[in-house]
Parts: C-alpha cells; sequence; structure tokens
C-alpha cells in the first residue's frame, strides 16, 4: 500500500516561498502527472517526496507513516532523473545493481532482477557498456531500469523525457505507460509538457507559482478546466480567449460589437447580478469550423471573420493563425482549406462548446 | 532536375599557398622559450659530471670532456644521502595522502552539502591562501616548540596535511560534477561517506592527480619548512642535506649537482605518470597550467 498524502505541504527558500501549503491525495498505483511552467514549484515537490529536499511545513505522508524526516533511501522510492544521473565510471549493470547491492540483497537475486529488467527494457546488450557509450535512449532506459530492479512502491520521475529527441519522446511514452501498468507501482511524473501529462497520466495536478489549480482527469481537464490558466496551459494550439461583457440577462454575451449566444449552461452559471460583467470567453482551436457541422445546433454558432496571418499545415489538419475581431487566434481546421497567409475567411464558431471565465478572477463559470 | 542533367563542375581553383610568418614567428618563440627553461636543467646535468673547478668554467662545456661518473658514487658516501632521500619520501608520501584526503573530503561538504555558513566559511578558509607564510612562520614555529615536535618529521606533516589550495581545486572540480549524481546515490541508499568514497573520489581522478603531483613536487622541494624545523642530520630531508656539501671554506658544486639531479628523479616519475590525468585535470579545474 503506498497512497500518499501531502498535507498542507511548504517550501521556503529563505524569505522567498516556492511551494505554497499544497494538499494532495495521491492513490496506490496511481500514475499522477505534476505539470506547469518553469519554476511552479513541480520538481520541488517532488524531491520534497523523494527527501531530496526538506518540508518547511506541513505533513508528507507514504501509506501510514509520516515521513518528514525519513532519509531518502527508507521511503520506498526510486527517481529517475531528467539528465538520468547514471553513474559514470559504472557499467549499466553495475549502475542497475547499486542499488540492490548497498541493501546487500544475494548476488544470484540482483543478477535475476537487473537481467529481468534488462530485457524488459531491451537493454540485455548494453549490460557490459558505460553510460558514455550509449544513446540518450539507451541513457535513458538505463536509468528507468535501475529504478525498476529496486521493485520501490513508487516511481518519481523528474522530466525523464525533455533531453529526447520528438521521435524517441513519443516511443518513450508509451514505453513508460506500459512499464507503470506492468510493475504495478505508483508513479509520479513531473513535466512541462502538457501532451506528456494528457497522453499517459490517471490524473494531472496542474501548477503554477506553488499553487495546486486543479486536479482532475486529463479529459476532464480539457473539458472543464477551473480558470483560465489551466484553461491555456492544457491544450495544444492553446484555447483562444476573446474580451466579452454578459448581456441579455446572461443568455448572451457582447464582442466589440456583435452579440453571441451563450449555452445554457454558461447563462444558468453566471451569479445573479451579471449584467455587463466584464468576462472572458474560451474557445478551443477545434471549435472553429469552415462551414456548420451536422450535430452543432446552429442557434449555438456565430459566423466571424479571420485575417489568416500564417496556415500551418499539419498533415490531418491545418493550422490558422490570424486576427478575429481584433483578437489573435488559432483554428484548427480541415487540409483542405484553402485559406493562406493575407486572406480574409469565415469561420463558424461553436458556442456550445465554449467556456467563460470571469476576467478580474479568473475563475471559470459552469465548470 | 535529374543528376544526369546538372552541369560539369567547372575547373576549381587552387588559391595559392603563401607563407605563414604568424606561425613561423610563434615557433621560433616557443623554441626560445623551451630553450630558456632547458638550459639550468642541462647545465645542471652537465655540471654534476664535472670536477668542482670546471663547473663554473666559461664558456660553457656542456658535455664534460671526461665526464666524472664518481660524482654519483661520492653523493652517497660523503654525506648520508639514503638517509636524507628516505626521510624526504616518509614525509612527500604521508603529507601528499593526507592532504588528498583532507582536501577532497573538506571539498566534498563544501561542494555538496548544505550547511548553515557554507560559503562564508569557504570563502574565509580560502582567504588563507592570500596571507604569505613567512607572516605566521614565527609563531607557528613557537607554537610547534610548544608541543615539542621540533627535529620531528611530525611538524612538517602537521603543518602541511591541511591547505586551502587544495580544498579550492578540489571543490572546484566536485562543483563540475551534477549534484543529481549525489541525488541518485543518496535513494539508493548510499551515506555522505559512501558517496564521497565511490562516486566523487572515482570520477575525480582528474582533480587528484593534479593536487598529487602539487603536493608531491612541493613537499618534495621544500626548503625552508624542513629548514626550520629540522636541524638534527638523523631527520633531515634531501633539500637540506645537500646543503652538508657546503662548508665554510669548500663548496663541492659537482657534489651537489649530482644530487640534485638524484632529487629530481622522483618528481619527474610522478610526474610523468600522473602527466596526463594533470593535463586534464588543469583544463577542468579552470586552473591555468
Amino acid at each position: 500500500m503506498a497512497g500518499i498524502s501531502l498535507r498542507k505541504l511548504r517550501k521556503t527558500f529563505g524569505t522567498l516561498t516556492v511551494v505554497h501549503d499544497i494538499d494532495l491525495e495521491i492513490a496506490d498505483k496511481e500514475f499522477i502527472i505534476l505539470v506547469g511552467p518553469s519554476g511552479c514549484g513541480k520538481s520541488t515537490t517532488l524531491r520534497m517526496i523523494a527527501g531530496l529536499e526538506d518540508i518547511s511545513s506541513g505533513d508528507l505522508v507514504i501509506g501510514d507513516t509520516i515521513v518528514n524526516d525519513v532519509p531518502p533511501k527508507n521511503r520506498d522510492i526510486a527517481m529517475v532523473f531528467q539528465n538520468y544521473a547514471l553513474y559514470p565510471h559504472m557499467t549499466v549493470y553495475k549502475n542497475m545493481a547499486f542499488g540492490l547491492e548497498l541493501r546487500h540483497s544475494p548476488r544470484e537475486i540482483i543478477d535475476k532482477k537487473v537481467n529481468e529488467a534488462a530485457e524488459i527494457l531491451d537493454i540485455a546488450h548494453l549490460l557490459n557498456r558505460r553510460p558514455k557509450a550509449l544513446s540518450g535512449g539507451q541513457r535513458q532506459r538505463v536509468a528507468l531500469g535501475r529504478a525498476m530492479v529496486r521493485s520501490p512502491a513508487v516511481f518519481l520521475l523528474d522530466e525523464p523525457l525533455s533531453n529526447l529527441d520528438a521521435k524517441l519522446r513519443t516511443a518513450m511514452r508509451a514505453e513508460i505507460t506500459k512499464l507503470h501498468r506492468k510493475l504495478d507501482a505508483t508513479f509520479i511524473y513531473v513535466t512541462h509538457d502538457q501532451v506528456e501529462a494528457m497522453t499517459m497520466a490517471d490524473r494531472i495536478v496542474v501548477m503554477k507559482d506553488g499553487h495546486i489549480h486543479q486536479v482532475d482527469t486529463p479529459q476532464a481537464l480539457y473539458d472543464r478546466p477551473v480558470n483560465m490558466f489551466v484553461a491555456g496551459f492544457i491544450g495544444a494550439p492553446q484555447m483562444n480567449f476573446f474580451p466579452v461583457a454578459v448581456a441579455r440577462g446572461g443568455t448572451s454575451v457582447r464582442f466589440g460589437d456583435r452579440e453571441l449566444p451563450l449555452p445554457a449552461r454558461l447563462s444558468e452559471a453566471l451569479p445573479p447580478g451579471s449584467a455587463d460583467r466584464a468576462c472572458m470567453l474560451g474557445l478551443r482551436p477545434e471549435h472553429f469550423h469552415e462551414r456548420l457541422p451536422v450535430d452543432v445546433d446552429p442557434a449555438m454558432t456565430a459566423e466571424m471573420d479571420m485575417e489568416v496571418e500564417l496556415a500551418e499545415p499539419m498533415g490531418a489538419e491545418l493550422h490558422l493563425n490570424g486576427v478575429l475581431g481584433g483578437e489573435t487566434v488559432i483554428a484548427r481546421v480541415s487540409p483542405r482549406c484553402q485559406a493562406r497567409a493575407g486572406d480574409r475567411i469565415t469561420l463558424i464558431a461553436d458556442l456550445s462548446s465554449a467556456h467563460l471565465f470571469d476576467k478580474k478572477t479568473e475563475a471559470a463559470f459552469g465548470n | 532536375m535529374s543528376i544526369d542533367a546538372m552541369p560539369a563542375p567547372a575547373a576549381l581553383k587552387r588559391p595559392r599557398r603563401r607563407v605563414n610568418w604568424g606561425l613561423i614567428t610563434t615557433y621560433v618563440i616557443v623554441i626560445l622559450v623551451t630553450l630558456t627553461m632547458l638550459a639550468p636543467f642541462i647545465w645542471m646535468i652537465s655540471a654534476s659530471l664535472k670536477l668542482d673547478r670546471d663547473v663554473f668554467a666559461f664558456p660553457i662545456q656542456w658535455i664534460p670532456e671526461n665526464p666524472r661518473w664518481e660524482n654519483f658514487v661520492e653523493i652517497w658516501t660523503k654525506i648520508p644521502l639514503g638517509l636524507f632521500v628516505m626521510n624526504t619520501f616518509q614525509l612527500t608520501i604521508i603529507v601528499t595522502i593526507l592532504q588528498l584526503l583532507t582536501s577532497s573530503f573538506a571539498a566534498y561538504a563544501f561542494a555538496k552539502l548544505r550547511f548553515p555558513y557554507r560559503n562564508a566559511l569557504f570563502l574565509a578558509y580560502i582567504a588563507t591562501i592570500a596571507m604569505p607564510w613567512q607572516v605566521y612562520m614565527v609563531p607557528q614555529f613557537v607554537m610547534m616548540r610548544g608541543f615539542g615536535l621540533t627535529n620531528t618529521l611530525t611538524a612538517l606533516v602537521c603543518l602541511q596535511a591541511f591547505t586551502a589550495f587544495g580544498v579550492f581545486l578540489m571543490r572546484q572540480f566536485y562543483m563540475s560534477i551534477p549534484d543529481e549524481l549525489c541525488e541518485a546515490a543518496r535513494i539508493d541508499g548510499m551515506s555522505e561517506y559512501g558517496i564521497w568514497w565511490r562516486i566523487m573520489l572515482p570520477l575525480s581522478m582528474p582533480a587528484i592527480s593534479t593536487l598529487t603531483i602539487f603536493t608531491f613536487v612541493t613537499t618534495w622541494n621544500d626548503f625552508l619548512g624542513p629548514l626550520i624545523y629540522l636541524t638534527k642530520t638523523e631527520v633531515k630531508t634531501i633539500q637540506i642535506g645537500i646543503r652538508m656539501f657546503i662548508s665554510q671554506y669548500t663548496q663541492e658544486y659537482g657534489l651537489i649537482m649530482a644530487a640534485s639531479v638524484v632529487s629530481l628523479i622522483p618528481v619527474l616519475i610522478v610526474f610523468l605518470a600522473l602527466q596526463r590525468f594533470f593535463v586534464e585535470g588543469i583544463a577542468s579545474t579552470g586552473l591555468k597550467g
């Protein structure tokens, strides 16, 4: 049993607080990903769980024990570092066996575990090499193998894929997800790449400036972000925002000199007395269409003109970057769309999928 | 356009090679500097094979007509040179080992451990490099005399076992080793002593070789320290032992030079053995050679 509780966990460096009293419950065998921009405190949180940083206040509970003062080696954890941290003077075998040797495991058990891990990770032929003779992807596998042989209850991974090229990163993403299923252990993974977070996690923790903004499943985060930060951070290309004011008792919003309809779930979520309230309307790039889709209620759409500044063909889709009503937007349309830079194109915005945020607090309505 | 359709390349012109005067000047300067550095050594070897009266003969006879190989036999019989060599070896080896241990140990703490006032303490320690030994030589001697350590090699061992320079050199090297290696080792279950011994030391061979050479050469060649502390013949080191060839009325330069050549051999061996790491160490510790 290796559920983990972070209770009012805080980290300060001198007068600077980098993690602010965060609470988080991580279930046993869960794959949880901490995501956020640089400096949001995600790595510091992971390092506190690992025992590499002192906890300034609050409690860290692994299983049913408060481990604030337990040294890293006694926390039943293994960690994979961003730069792999393989011992350069030891062979791959020795790197993987080292943790077990320090725990005085019998030679035959060490041998069995290292060979098993090497088989799973497809590095059996590299066991006698030194790390410097390995490629980035191979080093990454050795680092994973070193963590695996210890059979820890919790795996901590600190941006393990950020040094790999794009193709290898995609492949390793799938490998790590499979590994999680196979090993049946708790994974806590830190990344700044929201694609990694979306594709791998059971639940994602979105952090900014040392605060947790939202904890939820990837799809829930995408569909129901609690504030503008989460809405903008999750999803690529990111959500488009338009400054609007609530009109007609909350059934629509004013955007410039136009009125756009609001779906019932948003108008019902607006508090009483919201007339003229300054808000931000959020529309994801895929909610702009060249022609009306069959499954969308025409009453919940609005035609909008866009000046295309850049068209990025992605193969399966086309990203149009441009200006719409004075705002910079990105629309994701069919690759067959002929619009190119300098064109003016009319797009249909599907407002039934829109998000609405308070301009001042940035909190979402209706989620 | 297919490959066949490509036009044939025009005949390439090769520019005439010009004489690189800059490079030639650099070589000439480097050769001159090398000769200037080597000349005293060659003179010493040449003088070690001469009679006293021929040593300062001018013009210098670089290759003696009748080399006096006996000089190299006499030095062992005229003074107890064997004893001096043994003393020097004993002192140098103990000091070198102790310096390596204390320096790398302290450097590990300064580079990889977090404790209050770490940087202030390090700065204060490093600042002692700026203090010339001559300033505190006398009070140190008085202190050692108080401990009853004059005329013992222990006095010199005590004085030279700790060095701010060594700590500085090792710390700079340790700083270049990623912290994550220590952290990985901590998670693997190693103690701080274990990390120092099994991770940091094996990875710092260039810095260790550099410090070994510096310490070995300095201690082996040290003249002033032994001159102050060692007056009895039984404990003298080779550098002050050689002075016994100089008496009130005679200076046996041939023998002095022969003994100097002998005393140079261990330094040369250590340097040549560790030279490969030394060059690497100088480069990686950011020190200018």
